[in-house]
């Protein structure tokens, strides 16, 4: 994908459009080109309008006046996007500003489209609306890339699929013959995993109890705004519960309030009897909070560091990594590497940096790290994102297994799929608060986005409730 | 993984060898332009090094540089810029000279003190931008620039003789007055000829091994590191980033008033206007060469000190020392070039060869697949 951007150079093969060998070095050959890339990461200016942000960078094309804003229009009405030159892009939600993100891209020019996990931060509804896009767009005569992890939405939106694994293709499947257990099966090259939990492991000893959780934050203007408000919740010894929400709905505030980065404006937090609200974050993580971060390039590892370092990092006053005020780097070094083993990491070896393992590897070293402190709660925010199919069902694997031995697990994520199929109990967010409950033996994900859109509160029905 | 190792290391001293290639073809280029001989001032200047007692001129610089040197590399693992290593050395030497010489103890407490209360200057003067980073969020690199400026005439004034100083008779120098001989740090003889090798040299190298230690094998050292490298990171493993900010502030700023101990204690045994300065500033310099690594920064302060030392003879036959300052300019602009350079290739490199050895079957044996 790198290389079809011109991002990075190949080492050998051949790239032909339209029957014509090409050759890219910078992204700007790719664009002359009309290869256009949506990133997963959207790259936006959150205070300039849409206009501006899809001017900028393309000025010489059509100016950056009424021409451009032409040019904007008839884009967006050829294809239905739906958009407003001159509505400020930080007011607009996921969906707008991904529709912002293909339209700068066919603003310059683009007959070939490369979206890369463009669902992973959608609602049901959304990537509905988004699919119908793409039907447009490929009506138009334009070539469509669709990267996804979620096999669902590669059947029922491609025409063709290639699956690549470890760096090879291995195989193609037609859509309309294929099932998901087969693409999956060649996916990972064994059975399809399922994050669906069996039997349930539901205590009734409290592990973590919050109350009352609230926090606000003062923009720069100078209006207090409430990120987190009445939050209220227990989680059990053994139970997983998940938090349903489109993302920036306050969960990354959830989860920096309950491992003590940021300091709540009011509420209680109780960890196993103690109360931990004024703790600060070292000791959270000692009383036994394990972590696994939303963003790991952030908040979970160095990457510049070397494997066993990032073993030591955020337990460094925990045995093995160190004895009093000491390191114990041999210790911690010999620990990597049952880790490495244990969790399946694949790496050369302990001494290379973080940043040359692939994401999935660097996740599954972060979740061995964090399994390894026999935690008592686990907070994990998307545990699964960019991480491949044969590593999500292992990840999925030790979180029912320390379910079982009774931890209690705090589970963010915007992959429904997942959310459903390991919670014993869901919540939704929105804006800040706890609105919705559901059953997760009997809640569809399209029940759940439309609660994840504020459209619907209070307990969630299953449908055939509903119906009757 | 000993191949990895090596990588690191040929990759390690890359860096410094590629950025003094570059520093002496350059100079050599400015040697030429002026139209002068482009080889001739290196000779006088290997030849100058090759006397004893220009030697132990070197060693002894090198001393006050590396300890300079460690106080900014502290910083620099932080990600803090300390530029102000250069007032605190010197109203940290200042005030250890004027409680020198107003006390008498015996020998090693006095010089103990001494030591002590040059570390606390040093470390409170460091100290104000640390506490102005945490509490107001002001930069570190503005507040230490404009503490240097305090600094010096906070000295300036301390040293009139209506306050603290002293005028000696027949000179226009001012000076804080003399350290009792009590605290002389002895210094290690090299014959008649050549003087002594300041004793205080190895307390700073004890400072360095103390830094290496520190930094590796401490819980403390690894939040400092970790810090540095990534401070979200740090924060989410449990550090205090601001608790963290004001520590090593502290103790960038007690190393920093450490610098000005080999001379006071080894040869001036006073504070006076002439006292070196811009100590600090040559600090930044060796600890960009030397990594922030201890054994690095040691080299480099002998470097610079060989620069700064047998420059002095190319008077004599005609050539200005300043050819030396124009070659350490130009060695910290090729330091931070070629680094970016090397640091760039160095993790290129690595992942194209974890790919590789995965590809080639090499990655550890987990679990997973010994059971497959």
């Amino acid at each position: 994908m790198k290389i079809l951007y011109g991002m990075q150079k190949p080492d050998e093969g051949t790239i032909a459009i339209n029957g014509e060998q090409v050759s890219f070095s910078n992204p700007g050959d790719a664009i002359e080109r009309g290869i256009g890339m949506v990133h997963q990461h959207f790259m936006l200016a959150d205070n300039f309008t849409v206009l501006e942000n899809v001017v900028l960078g393309g000025e010489k094309l059509y100016g950056i006046g009424s021409g451009a804003r032409k040019k904007i229009k008839e884009i967006s009405d050829a294809y239905g996007l739906g958009i407003r030159p001159d509505a400020l892009v930080e007011d607009l939600g996921v969906a707008d500003r991904q529709r912002v993100e293909i339209l700068k891209v066919l603003y310059r020019g683009a007959r070939i489209l490369i979206l890369d996990e463009p669902t992973a931060v959608l609602v049901p509804q959304e990537v509905d609306a988004l699919f119908a896009n793409l039907r447009e767009l490929k009506a138009e005569g334009l070539t469509v890339i669709f990267i996804s992890h979620k096999l669902g939405e590669v059947l029922s939106v491609a025409d063709d699929i290639t699956v690549i694994r470890r760096g090879t293709t291995v195989g193609t499947a037609d859509p309309a013959s294929t099932t998901t257990k087969q693409l999956a099966e060649l996916m990972v090259g064994s059975e399809l995993p399922s994050p669906e939990t069996r039997e349930s492991t539901v205590t009734d000893v409290p592990m973590l109890r919050v109350r009352d959780l609230a926090l606000t934050v003062t923009d720069p203007d100078g209006t207090v705004r409430d990120v987190l408000a009445g939050i209220d919740l227990t989680i059990h010894q053994g139970e997983v519960l998940g938090i349903a929400g489109v993302e920036g709905n306050g969960q990354t505030e959830l989860i920096e309030a309950l491992i003590g980065m940021r300091i709540p404006d009011g509420g209680v937090i109780t960890l196993d009897q103690d109360d931990i609200s004024q703790v600060p974050t070292r000791k959270r993580r000692e009383a036994g909070i394990g972590y696994i971060p939303e963003d790991r390039h952030r908040h979970g590892v160095l990457l510049d560091a070397p494997l066993w370092e990032n073993r030591i990092l955020g337990h460094v006053t925990e045995k093995p990594n160190s004895r009093g005020w000491l390191l114990d780097n041999k210790a911690a070094r010999a620990d990597t590497e049952r880790i490495v083993r244990e969790y399946d990491v694949r790496t050369p070896g302990i001494e290379v940096t973080a940043a040359s393992l692939s994401g999935g590897n660097q996740q599954k070293l972060i979740v061995g790290r964090e399994m390894s402190h026999a935690p008592k709660l686990l907070i994990a925010a998307h545990p699964t994102r960019g991480v491949d199919v044969g590593a999500q069902a292992q990840i999925w694997d030790q979180i029912r297994e320390a379910r079982r031995e009774g931890l209690a697990v705090l589970l963010i994520s915007a992959d429904l799929d997942e959310l459903i199929g390991l919670s014993d109990t869901l919540r939704v967010m929105y804006r800040g608060r706890l609105v919705a409950d559901a059953d997760p033996a009997t809640i569809t994900p399209e029940e759940l986005g439309s609660a994840m859109t504020g459209a619907a509160t209070g307990h969630l029905e299953s449908p055939e409730d509903e119906a009757r | 993984m000993k191949k990895f190792d090596k990588d690191r290391l040929i990759l390690g001293f890359a860096g410094p060898v590629l950025a003094l290639v570059v520093a002496l073809a350059l100079t050599t280029v400015v040697l030429l332009a002026s139209g002068r001989n482009p080889f001739e001032p290196y000779r006088i200047m290997f030849e100058s090094a090759s006397y004893v007692d220009v030697q132990v001129l070197i060693v002894n610089q090198a001393g006050t540089y590396y300890l300079a040197a460690l106080a900014v590399a502290v910083g620099f693992r932080m990600n803090l810029f300390n530029i102000g290593v250069d007032g605190q050395y010197r109203l940290a030497a200042m005030m250890a000279a004027l409680v020198g010489a107003s006390v008498s103890l015996p020998g090693p407490l006095h010089i103990a003190l001494i030591v002590i209360v040059a570390m606390l200057v040093g470390a409170f003067w460091a100290g104000i931008a640390g506490f102005l980073k945490t509490t107001r969020g002001v930069s570190e690199v503005v507040s230490t620039i404009m503490l240097n400026s305090i600094a010096t005439a906070l000295v300036a004034w301390l040293i009139l003789p209506k306050n603290f100083g002293e005028q000696p008779a027949g000179s226009n120098n001012l000076t804080t007055g003399e350290i009792a001989e009590s605290g002389w740090f002895p210094g290690l003889p090299m014959g008649d000829q050549a003087g002594e090798i300041y004793g205080f040299t190895f307390v700073a190298a004890g400072c360095g091994l103390l830094y290496w230690f520190v930094l590796n094998h401490t819980r403390f050292g690894f939040d400092l590191r970790a810090t540095g490298a990534s401070e979200s990171a740090a924060q989410a493993s449990g550090v205090d980033a601001k608790k963290m900010i004001l520590t090593s502030m502290l103790i960038s700023g007690a190393v920093a008033g450490l610098a000005g101990m080999p001379t006071l204690l080894g040869d001036t045994h006073t504070y006076s206007l002439d006292f070196p300065t811009g100590i600090g500033f040559t600090g930044i310099t060796i600890a960009l060469l030397g990594r922030n690594n201890p054994l690095g920064i040691a080299f480099s302060a002998l470097l610079i000190a060989f620069l700064d030392k047998s420059s002095a003879s190319l008077d004599q036959y005609g050539y200005e020392k300043e050819i030396a300052t124009i070659m350490q300019g130009l060695i910290v602009i090729s330091v931070v070039v070629s680094y970016e350079l090397v640091r760039r290739y160095g993790i290129r490199r690595q992942q194209q060869k974890v790919g590789e050895e995965l590809a080639a079957g090499h990655a550890i044996k987990t679990e997973k697949e010994a059971a497959l």
